[in-house]
């Protein structure tokens, strides 16, 4: 079987995040990786071929600037066997919707028995992803999958809702998204960072996968943002950097002052 | 201006987050549908949602329907073609139905909803972004406009204690739909201590490492004369029990003082305690959300700083 893992290029942790305050876009030009929780389907796709799935193929699929070349560089690092890269000007700006659209259109020709995607994405907070797609690709869905088998042409997953434990099964080809709880993903070995560099890399354009181009972009977006402006204003909270401990005091004094010990 | 509201339930409860939304859309004016999709649904507690605001009821009764997001996009559908906006609370199968649904119908949609308008001027959602350091005002492109809220962000007050009229409403499942099925459900375990109504709670998250570093917390608790609660990602992995679990999918707490140990303070962690009265949170991560909304972030070594707090608070 063939697995495809959706992941994408995020400003990284330490990047100062904010808007262009003249396109409403996420400012792309500090710092990036690979989504934490990206990361986590990869894992999981690597798991199940070492579990003895005959998995032919992990192919990693992005949507993406050119230069998300590095955080790629990561999936190929951590078992992806090949990436393909969709990216193209026209699709800057793209919201949800657009790009649901454009991911499921890039995955139908990848043959993939199992989409794998994150639970949401570290910059835009949101965990729809899995459920559009799936929709677009006309296949069975699970999101938030904590932990996952397969026998046969079907997949067993357990998920998290507000009641509990929910296990779902699903025939293949499904789409799923893994909790961040689903396992700990490995660190590469230099072995495996230097093999990534001979890694294929598939760069495809909005026109090569048969994208609509008015379903995408900043013309195609359905959901379209008319300002931005600061939060509440709230109190600054205090920070304390702590050694060896020697916090535990302040600490206690913070509590104190605050009246709740 | 026809608006749908999509009303998530279990075990004869609405989601709250549900309520919320309906609630709130009525009270904007206009007439406001309520959607209920499920198995065996009886058309008097339906009918109860005009408590909530609901105008009328539309109710999709199949057995396909029970507890799965796909079969309710398909019986939705046909309803939100027709709506100008399609409002869901938050909930792990809303999200899961209200992005099925603007995928099939070409819609646009705003997630983490915390405000919004209905109505002349058009559909406007508000939300907060990028760790919630600023506020997003959208508008739509797209009829349905569809918008799925923040956990906790709409309180459900019965707003009149009207019932509304239900209608039955037929259901065409998709081929795909039925590929998945549920094949059994784990109840959250009843009992115990209820973290909700403790007054200091000292929550956990992977960043203490594994769970064998449990009794370190647990002795930060009983310093403190607190309970003991935990993030979503610490219970999926198994190493405690889901009844002491805090956020979206878990409880909404608001003790006096929350102490939140290698908790990173994602947004579903947040929106489960963002009311306590004192938070305070210890993370060797400088860059940790949490520390933006904490009243005291300390940056350290959780396993250290933990027993020498202890420590500290035996010492008084």
């Amino acid at each position: 079987m063939n697995i495809a893992v959706c992941v994408k290029e995020v400003p990284s942790a330490t990047s100062a995040k904010r808007l262009d305050p003249s396109t409403y876009r996420l400012d792309r030009s500090g710092d990036s990786e690979l989504n934490p929780f990206d990361v986590h389907g990869l894992e999981e796709a690597i798991k199940l071929r070492e579990a003895g799935h005959e998995v032919e193929e992990i192919v990693a699929v992005c949507m993406g600037r050119e230069n998300a070349q590095r955080p790629l560089q990561k999936a190929l690092a951590l078992g992806a066997d090949r990436v393909v890269l969709l990216t193209d000007p026209a699709l800057a700006g793209s919201d949800i919707s657009g790009t649901a659209y454009a991911l499921a259109t890039v995955l139908e020709k990848q043959n993939a028995d199992l989409v794998i995607l994150g639970q949401q994405a570290s910059d835009a907070d949101c965990y729809v992803m899995a459920a559009a797609v799936a929709d677009h690709l006309r296949r069975p869905l699970v999101t938030q999958v904590a932990s996952l088998s397969l026998e046969g042409g079907t997949l067993r997953a357990k998920r998290q809702t507000e009641h509990g434990y929910d296990v779902i099964e699903a025939t293949l080809p499904a789409v799923i998204s893994v909790s961040d709880a689903i396992n700990t993903p490995r660190l590469p070995s230099i072995k495996a960072i230097m093999g990534a560099k001979k890694k294929p890399t598939d760069q495809v354009s909005a026109a090569d996968a048969g994208i609509d181009p008015s379903r995408v972009g900043e013309g195609g977006a359905k959901s379209v943002v008319r300002s931005v402006s600061p939060p509440p204003a709230k109190q600054e909270g205090r920070r304390i950097e702590d050694t060896g401990g020697d916090s535990a005091g302040a600490i206690v004094e913070f509590l104190a002052e605050r009246g709740v010990i | 201006m026809a608006t749908i509201v999509f009303m998530d339930h279990d075990e004869g409860a609405f989601n709250p987050n549900s309520l919320g939304v309906l609630a709130k859309a009525a009270s904007l004016g206009g007439e406001v549908t309520a959607f209920v999709g499920g198995s065996g649904i009886d058309d008097a507690w339906a009918g109860g949602l005009g408590a909530y605001g609901a105008s009328r009821v539309l109710v999709a009764d199949d057995a396909a329907l029970a507890g799965l997001p796909q079969p309710l996009v398909d019986a939705l559908e046909p309803h939100a073609r027709e709506a100008d906006t399609v409002l869901f609370g938050a909930g792990v199968v809303s999200a899961d139905v209200a992005a099925g649904l603007a995928a099939r119908v070409g819609s646009g949609i705003n997630c983490e909803t915390t405000d919004f308008t209905l109505g002349e001027g058009g559909v406007v959602a508000v939300r907060p972004a990028l760790g919630d350091t600023v506020m997003v005002e959208s508008t739509f492109a797209s009829s349905p406009a569809i918008i799925l809220g923040r956990a906790n962000a709409f309180a459900s007050e019965p707003t009149g204690s009207g019932t509304a009229p239900v209608e039955r409403v037929a259901v065409t499942v998709q081929e795909w739909s039925s590929a998945a099925r549920m094949a059994g459900r784990e109840q959250a375990e009843t009992g115990g201590v209820d973290i909700t109504e403790a007054d200091v709670l000292v929550a956990f998250g992977r960043g203490i490492g594994g769970p064998e570093n449990i009794p370190v917390v647990e002795q930060l608790a009983k310093a403190l004369g607190g309970e003991v609660a935990a993030t979503r990602a610490v219970v999926d992995a198994g190493w405690t029990s889901y009844s002491m679990q805090v956020g979206q999918t878990g409880k909404t707490v608001s003790p006096k003082l929350y102490v939140a140990c290698g908790i990173s303070g994602a947004i579903q962690h947040k929106v489960g305690m963002a009311n306590a009265g004192v938070i305070v949170a210890i993370n060797k991560d400088v860059n940790a959300p949490i520390f933006e909304f904490a009243d005291l972030g300390v940056v350290g070594d959780v396993l250290t700083v933990m027993p020498k707090l202890t420590e500290a608070l035996a010492g008084r």
